[in-house]
């Protein structure tokens, strides 16, 4: 009788299931993915695609849970802060921020950390989305030329900063170690026309005593919480000029929004642009109709809006002195037919 | 402290087993004909007169004693390493037991005793596991200095035993740390600290006896170890050590370390007990704690 009734409760649950990852995304609030989580990841390791900001992998789509491998470099490099200003990052795969990462809930993970050999530092990988101690970052901790491993299974959908954590963690992430990992619910989300991957992170710098005409970071500022630089994607104008994302009029853009920090809480906003849905915070609950999201450091929230009129859009991180003299500021470009209905200079 | 002993412990039993590798490892004709009783290390070393201080690790209150020793004043460099190989065949590249050092053991070498072309001889010697510093140090009748010695020394800067609460202190560290590739330049350039030691920072990440003796995570804020807060700033040390940047870099990285390990920027220098002198300052020892001006 027992038996009976577990088995009518399971497969109750597997079908009521089903229908609310093929309607909804994920699990109501609070409801752990108890289900999901007996789902096994089938089939050989693949390795995962992974993508440089702006860009996104292609959506997970209809498949089940899979085994995948990424693989992440941990790098010390030179490179361009703001047009001639040369600064030393350190970063996941030689880019900030680091490449963007998509999986499926269910899906098993391996996460394959080397760093590279001329590194002078340790680091490591703290993924918001693991459950597991430190996120991994105990596990990945590398030496320089060392490679370290962990593997686990993405259990929560939602969208998910990860970020060095080897001491001292502000430096780390203050010098653009962090990057974005995206859970999808079973199912997928909902498709749309264009996807995007931005970034915030806040930089604080000095020049450096030692190397001339570079820049570095200074922790007296990162201490004070007085960066020099609040940028979009690691670099003062990455999203303008040619760097502009693109929509044509009429189309549904997700974009997907993190903030490395270490230390300023982003309020994103899209000039001329309201937000239909935001997942808040990365999770699962979706407003509606928002102009201004607070994303916390270390923290995310994915924004879909359908774009009406043709034009230059720009985000910024509307605590505005960070738009207009940090460098916290983007476009986006619309093209396609006007639409007076909706927008036009001029009166009736 | 429990840990830290079992840690002692099992090194010390791994270290006598390396050691009883080595004689076994190398054929006895070859060991008699080239291997002296004694290598001598061209190394002078600098008396440390010893005292009470406060690690980096720990509560506020436990000072650690130390007791004198004598460091050499710079890391062991290649061309001391390469006649070190020269005679002890059973630590040339081709010969290493791969349980004693990692596959990129002396890896830019070319040969099992020929150093890459344009490497400064006088440059410290990288890329080698601490077995190897260990047999080194071993075979030139020293040993590798403890983390409490070494940490003890690395508080000084060029005018005060413990600088630690000098802002410049950390920065100049940090500033040195965004540097690459330092490790080939040549020893004994650079200004020598309070005590006359050379490099402690400026070139590479040194091996210590016990490097793994502090259980700190890689993980810059883990809990798991709860009689070791390194990592929880507010309770740790006080508000300067917490942005000791510098010693928390040094102590991630031995966290991350494993003893077969090689690294591009990783090496070593010696240590030495003081033999039958009487203490150079009262038992207590001095309080290195509270000199930092």
């Amino acid at each position: 009788m027992t038996n009976k009734l577990t088995l009518f409760v399971l497969a109750a649950s597997l079908v009521f299931g089903a229908c609310k990852s093929n309607t909804e995304r994920g699990n109501s609030p609070g409801e752990r993915p108890s289900v999901i989580k007996m789902e096994e990841a089938k089939g050989q390791p693949e390795e995962a695609e992974i993508t440089a900001a702006p860009h996104v992998p292609a959506p997970i789509g209809n498949r089940g849970p899979k085994k995948l491998i990424v693989k992440l470099l941990t790098t010390e490099i030179e490179g361009e802060i703001a047009d001639g200003k040369k600064y030393t990052f350190w970063t996941f795969n030689d880019i900030v921020p680091g490449s963007f990462i998509r999986v499926r809930e269910g899906d098993e993970v391996e996460v394959r950390l080397k760093n590279d050999a001329s590194s002078v530092l340790p680091h490591n990988i703290d993924l918001h989305a693991v459950n597991g101690p430190g996120g991994g970052a105990e596990a990945t901790s590398a030496v320089p030329g060392k490679e370290e491993t962990f593997t686990f299974k993405a259990m929560n959908p939602g969208l998910y900063v990860y970020h060095c954590a080897a001491p001292p963690v502000p430096m780390h992430i203050g010098n653009g170690m962090y990057g974005l990992i995206l859970v999808e619910p079973a199912g997928g989300l909902k498709p749309v026309d264009r996807e995007y991957y931005i970034m915030q992170g806040d930089f604080y710098t000095k020049t450096s005593a030692i190397k001339e005409g570079l820049l570095e970071f200074d922790n007296d500022k990162a201490v004070a919480e007085n960066p020099d630089y609040v940028l979009f994607n690691g670099k003062k104008g990455s999203m303008l000029g040619t760097g502009m994302i693109e929509a044509k009029v009429g189309e549904t853009v997700r974009l997907f929004v993190g903030n490395g920090g270490p230390n300023l809480t982003s309020s994103f906003h899209v000039i001329g642009e309201i937000f239909d849905n935001v997942y808040l915070e990365g999770g699962s609950s979706v407003t509606h109709n928002v102009q201004t999201t607070m994303i916390p450091a270390g923290g995310s929230a994915i924004v879909e809006f359908t774009v009406d009129v043709p034009g230059e859009y720009v985000l910024v991180d509307h605590s505005l002195s960070r738009a207009f003299n940090k460098g916290a500021i983007g476009k986006l470009k619309v093209i396609g037919e006007k639409n007076p209905k909706i927008f036009k200079k001029g009166g009736f | 402290m429990k840990i830290q002993l079992i840690h002692i412990i099992v090194f010390s039993v791994v270290a006598w087993c390396a050691s009883c590798n080595l004689q076994e490892a190398v054929p006895d004709a070859e060991s008699q004909a080239l291997q002296p009783k004694q290598l001598s290390s061209q190394a002078k070393m600098v008396l440390i007169p010893g005292g009470a201080y406060k690690p980096f690790y720990g509560s506020d209150t436990a000072l650690v004693k130390v007791n004198p020793f004598l460091i050499d004043e710079r890391p062991v460099t290649n061309g001391e390493f390469l006649a070190f190989v020269k005679a002890h065949l059973q630590w040339q590249r081709s010969q290493v037991k791969r349980l004693y050092a990692d596959t990129n053991y002396l890896h830019d070498w070319v040969g099992d005793t020929v150093l890459p072309e344009g490497i400064n001889i006088d440059a410290p010697v990288t890329q080698l596991s601490w077995y190897a510093a260990k047999a080194y140090a071993t075979a030139v009748g020293k040993r590798l200095p403890l983390l409490d010695e070494w940490e003890l020394v690395a508080m000084a800067d060029e005018t005060v035993p413990n600088a630690r609460e000098k802002k410049s202190y950390s920065d100049k560290i940090i500033d040195l740390y965004l540097v690459k590739n330092r490790q080939y330049n040549a020893v004994s350039q650079s200004p020598p600290n309070y005590w006359g030691v050379y490099n402690f920072f400026d070139l590479v990440w040194e091996w210590t006896d016990d490097f793994n003796s502090v259980l700190v995570t890689g993980d810059a804020r883990s809990g798991e170890y709860s009689d070791n807060n390194l990592f929880c700033a507010g309770s740790a040390t006080s508000a300067t050590d917490v942005l000791n940047y510098a010693a928390f870099m040094r102590f991630s990285m031995r966290a991350g370390l494993k003893a077969h390990y090689t690294v591009a920027n990783l090496g070593f220098r010696c240590a030495k007990d003081v033999d039958d002198k009487p203490l150079l300052t009262s038992p207590e020892g001095r309080d290195l704690a509270s000199t930092g001006e």
